[in-house]
């Protein structure tokens, strides 16, 4: 026993002791339990992780048994493998560098021990998510993920745009959980388990589906459920609203940890997807669509942290890509890369707009180099990385990407390549937006405590070396690597499309300042189009919203209920209206008289009774 | 005599109280309250017996209580039952903490028609003698009626009265079946019945079982409420007091779902098998039905009525799929929405206490000023929206791979209900509690009391517990289902009449002999 459990519960606890205490602990109280607990989780991880050795074999924990029905059995069980490894890393050790930061961020907050407390349960669950040994148990921290995920989107609950936010997600992620139910009923009908290690022994024996076979049911309803809480086509459309939630939570839940759980979650079916070939493309598809998509509403958006934001689901697109074309280690290589850069840029936007006092608008920054320099060093860092300029993370994990789709379908490569290019665009825009030029706000900018700014030192250390800690090779026994192309041309091309897209930034934003605005009004149709996002909210509240609401109040309220069924009811009533009479007498208010009633009724029908019975 | 005294205690209570002088009002609080306290740890006693054997009839009495006909006192618990005798017990007490303040107007009788309605509820779930049943059933009926009609809201009259007559209706048919089975077989005692059914000496033609299945079907579903037999329930929920409102979602619906496991399965197992594809299709319609009129409901407490109707679909949906994993579910879905919604409905009051008023529009930014009433709200409603680790998630999860592994279609179109659930959940949440709240709703809203919060703990404390340690109540459940299910195998074969006529199956059901 390496007592696993204690990696979420010591989070737990600390989020119970704030939810319980907080409000009348001094912050730095709050702070401490809250960054300890993450603190102790993470040691802890370690002591595991090295205590277990090279895990060549997953090593499961069985606590207690949850279900029992029948022949069914589910239990409370973890297990640490090497994707589990790396996963806990990210989680805690990002984690931990959020929660620090958050201390200085949310230092003049109202709020402050509830929103630590949350935070706190946040790791809990992710780590039972991460840690899970069956499908239940994962889904007892999906599920909690998205609880919390709903309630710090809506942290702000005094506004309504966050209060919707946070229903948003919720709602929209529900979508994709039915999706997983679905998936868990069905693994269950078939191999009569939800226990990882025994769904996949079976799978394993399995011959490839060439058609929509159970497998290929299961592993698209799997991919429903990773589409809602990775934001991918078609139910992305509540992370950016979930960009309404205070900026650290952005940075942990809304990029470097939650929204991977499906790429995790297909990651860790890929015994099943490996026989299902059709859900397989279904996934590099879906993944490709939403990374175009996603990047092209990017190049558009004005608030800083909607870019990033769509930058997020265009990349957990790329991820996608990555599995469905059978790199599963490099979908997950680039969830730890991407964990670092993406929660760098977010963390770097939240020192700006802490040093703006709330904007986030880049049209009112610019020219912020020299007024916050150690934030703009350190996102400067994560935007070379996410523009995948070698020999920094991103390229590393881009290029196996790329070079493993080029394998698969050529034409995904360059999809993919084109994607690239966007996104070294939309990222550089918004650096050279916001720190180049001249200030165009009326604040008085300044740069933000070292509370933050370590955590944002650190994180930037590991977007540009982080590419060399190997994740592909690590993950071997779990992955058989995929074959890829390797021509050096392709990466050269990959890496050219990133400087094209610099170099495109910096001649629109800070060369020749005038250009954007005269090209947005000669392509006014298609630059309205993407900067409202294709409509695509408008649209799903137009054809599916409201006519669900509307209908359920005309439809079924008015329609069926009072107009159809009760209008029967009242008529038997009204044809009945002398028992009314009778029950108006008995109603005279004494408790003899109707107790009276009671006797008298029950005296009838046992004399009916007698009557019957004696006739027989 | 342990299940005696925890039956007829509440009775004595009741009786107890009527002899207390109207003006102390205190005394008679304090006197109910601590009657259905004693019930309720009296009743904590009756665990291990049935634990040890959860299949048999435990702390049995069976004596004469009419000679002719031969009605019989005969009561009995297993573990069915258990659990559903201690929800009752259990929301009695906190019944009475809830009523404290908020009546003010015939105390008396208010508090001693709560114990009769104890008496009725307990009953009902012990007893053995099919007449025995009813009289428990129509008990109930009674205290119920006037804790809505007196106490109620403005339209608690017509609440009242189509809450009487619905549920009237139905039972009139029940007694009816009975009747009819005591001329039969000559007797009231359902396990005497269950055996003779069993070994043939009862043998009812398919036209027989299928008509006494309809008037028990009938009678239990008007209860549950299976739709399109629902509308009485939001009028009900609407406008009874709180304390009226929590024991009907939490127990009184439960008398239906129960009805339908302990007499219409084991008795017509061959009537429910047949009639199970369109029960099936009224459960799944009433689950998304339910949800989607949950949704824009104005009003917090038929919000929660209609929720409870698709709710307690899954409780149908999960009998009717003759599946151990669905039975169970279903079962446990039973104490699951006890405790959930009896919580919802609580807080509710509570709200209105404060408030006057159920309309969500006069809500808004309740948690500023009542940051823990708001905290238990949401941990209920979380509860109510099948979160996993609280309590409804196991429910929902078994019924729901119940019926999956039966025909993978009812789940897919059950499961939708799931996804409705968090919409009108959260949309209320939301309109209620988040957002600004206005000067004049602020000087209102206090947080919870010691004595509101002596009431919503206990159920807090059982959402997660009965969410995560399921083996403390699921077992008994389990082995009592196994056994319900196996009584639906046997005593199929019957003779199928060459297509009798409907004239000729109405003749044949009034034929008395």
């Amino acid at each position: 026993m390496h007592h696993l459990w204690l990696i979420p519960t010591i989070p737990l606890a600390g989020s119970m002791i704030n939810l319980l205490f907080g409000r009348r602990l001094p912050k730095i109280a709050v702070s401490g339990v809250a960054i300890g607990s993450v603190l102790l989780s993470f040691l802890w991880v370690l002591n595991v992780l090295s205590g277990l050795g090279g895990l060549e074999e997953a090593h499961i924990e069985r606590y207690f048994t949850w279900i029992q029905s029948g022949d069914f059995n589910v239990g409370f069980d973890l297990m640490v493998d090497r994707l589990t490894a790396v996963m806990l890393l990210v989680v805690t050790g990002i984690g931990l560098l959020i929660h620090i930061y958050s201390s200085g961020y949310m230092a003049h907050e109202e709020g402050f021990s509830r929103f630590f407390a949350y935070l706190n349960l946040f790791m809990f669950f992710m780590l039972i998510l991460v840690l899970a040994a069956n499908y239940l148990v994962l889904f007892v921290g999906w599920e909690g993920v998205g609880l919390c995920s709903y309630l710090l989107i809506g942290f702000y609950y005094l506004k309504k745009s966050a209060g919707d936010a946070g229903k948003k997600a919720f709602i929209v992620n529900r979508v994709g959980d039915f999706g997983f139910s679905l998936a868990m009923f069905l693994i269950v009908v078939t191999f009569g388990t939800l226990d990882f290690a025994r769904v996949f022994a079976q799978a394993k024996d399995m011959p490839v589906e060439a058609g929509v076979g159970t497998l290929t049911v299961i592993c698209l309803l799997l991919l429903l459920g990773a589409t809602g809480k990775s934001a991918q086509v078609p139910l992305y459309v509540w992370l950016p609203d979930a960009m309404e939630g205070p900026t650290p939570v952005s940075a942990l839940i809304h990029a470097a940890t939650m929204v991977t759980a499906g790429v995790y979650m297909v990651a860790r079916s890929s015994v099943l997807y490996l026989k299902a070939p059709l859900a397989m493309d279904a996934v590099a598809i879906i993944g490709l669509v939403t990374a175009v998509l996603a990047a092209t509403i990017g190049l558009a958006q004005n608030d800083i942290k909607k870019v990033f934001a769509y930058s997020t689901v265009s990349q957990l697109g790329y991820m996608f890509l990555a599995l469905g074309v059978g790199a599963f280690s490099a979908g997950i290589f680039h969830v730890v890369t991407h964990a670092f850069f993406k929660a760098l840029l977010f963390l770097g936007a939240g020192s700006v707009i802490h040093a703006l006092e709330g904007e986030q608008d880049m049209r009112l920054m610019g020219g912020l180099r020299s007024k916050i320099p150690v934030t703009f060093a350190t996102i400067f860092c994560a935007a070379v990385a996410i523009a995948g300029v070698p020999p920094f993370s991103g390229f590393h994990s881009k290029d196996e990407i790329l070079l493993a789709a080029h394998h698969h379908a050529p034409w995904m490569y360059w999809v993919g390549v084109v994607t690239a290019g966007m996104t070294a665009f939309y990222v550089f825009r918004a650096i050279f937006m916001t720190f180049f030029g001249s200030y165009r706000g009326h604040h008085h900018p300044h740069e933000s405590p070292w509370v933050m700014l370590g955590p944002l030192c650190i994180l930037a250390l590991l977007s540009l070396g982080g590419g060399y800690i190997h994740i592909p090779h690590f993950l071997e026994p779990l992955f058989p690597l995929a074959e890829s192309a390797h021509e050096s041309t392709l990466v050269y091309i990959s890496v050219a499309a990133g400087l094209a897209g610099i170099g495109l930034a910096w001649l629109m934003y800070v060369a020749q300042p005038g250009l954007p605005d005269a090209i947005s009004r000669s392509f006014r149709g298609l630059y309205t189009l993407v900067y409202n996002k294709y409509f695509v909210d408008e649209i799903y509240d137009a054809v599916i919203v409201h006519p669900l609401r509307d209908g359920s109040r005309s439809v079924l309220w008015k329609g069926i209920d009072e107009g159809v069924i009760d209008n029967v009811v009242n008529g038997v009533g009204r044809s009945a209206r002398n028992v009314g009479s009778v029950l108006r007498v008995m109603q005279s208010g004494y408790i003899r008289s109707y107790a009276t009633w009671v006797v008298l009724g029950s005296v009838i029908v046992v004399a009916a009774i007698s009557f019957l019975g004696g006739s027989r | 005599m342990l299940l005696n005294m925890i039956l007829f205690l509440p009775l004595a209570g009741f009786l107890l109280l009527l002899f207390f002088p109207r003006e102390q009002r205190g005394a008679i609080k304090t006197t109910a309250l601590l009657v259905s306290l004693l019930v309720f740890v009296a009743s904590l006693g009756l665990i291990p017996e049935v634990r040890n054997a959860p299949t048999a009839m435990s702390y049995e009495t069976n004596v004469s209580w009419i000679d002719y006909p031969p009605i019989r006192y005969h009561v009995g618990i297993d573990g069915l039952s258990l659990w559903l005798v201690i929800l009752s017990t259990l929301l009695t007490p906190i019944t009475v903490l809830v009523s404290w303040n908020y009546i003010q107007k015939r105390v008396k009788e208010f508090f001693a028609f709560l114990l009769l309605l104890e008496f009725g509820m307990i009953g009902v779930f012990l007893a053995m003698d099919l007449f025995l049943f009813y009289v428990f059933f129509e008990v109930t009926l009674v205290p119920m009626y006037f804790l809505i009609g007196i106490w109620g809201h403005d339209k608690r009259i017509y609440a009242a009265v189509k809450f009487f007559l619905y549920t009237l209706a139905g039972s009139v048919l029940m007694l009816a079946a009975i009747i009819y089975l005591y001329n039969r077989g000559g007797t009231f005692d359902y396990p005497i019945l269950l055996e003779m059914l069993r070994n043939g000496r009862l043998a009812l033609s398919s036209t027989e079982q299928f008509w006494l299945f309809m008037a028990f079907f009938f009678a239990f579903a008007v209860k549950v409420p299976l739709f399109p037999l629902h509308t009485w329930l939001p009028d009900a929920h609407g406008e009874a007091p709180t304390a009226g409102s929590i024991i009907l979602a939490s127990v009184l619906l439960k008398m239906g779902t129960y009805g339908l496991v302990r007499f219409c399965l084991p008795m017509f197992p061959g009537a429910a098998r047949d009639n199970a594809p369109w029960i099936v299709a009224l459960a799944i319609t009433g689950i998304i039905y339910g949800a989607l009129v949950a949704m824009i409901q104005p009003n917090m407490k038929r919000l929660v009525a209609y929720s409870s109707v698709s709710h307690l679909g899954f409780v149908v949906l999960g009998i009717f799929s003759f599946n151990q994993l669905a039975l169970d579910g279903a079962v446990y879905q039973m104490l699951n929405h006890g405790v959930s919604t009896g919580a919802l409905f609580m807080l509710v009051g509570y709200l209105y206490e404060r408030r006057h008023s159920l309309e969500i529009a006069d809500y808004g930014g309740v948690a500023t000023p009542a940051p823990f009433l708001s905290a238990m709200f949401m941990i209920t409603m979380l509860a109510s929206v099948g979160l996993p680790t609280l309590n409804n998630f196991v429910g929902e999860f078994l019924v729901l791979q119940g019926a999956a592994q039966v025909n993978f279609t009812w789940a897919v179109f059950a499961a939708v209900g799931v996804i409705l659930s968090a919409v009108y959940m959260l949309w209320m949440y939301q309109r209620t509690f988040f957002g600004e709240v206005s000067e004049e709703l602020r000087s209102h809203m206090h947080d919870l009391s010691p004595r509101e919060w002596a009431t919503i703990i206990p159920l807090v404390v059982l959402m997660i517990w009965m969410g995560t340690g399921t083996q403390t109540f699921l077992p008994v459940i389990s082995a009592s289902n196994e056994r319900t299910l196996e009584q639906t195998k046997t005593n199929v074969e019957f003779q199928v009449n060459a297509s009798p006529s409907l004239s000729s199956q109405v003749k044949e059901l009034l034929n008395v002999r």
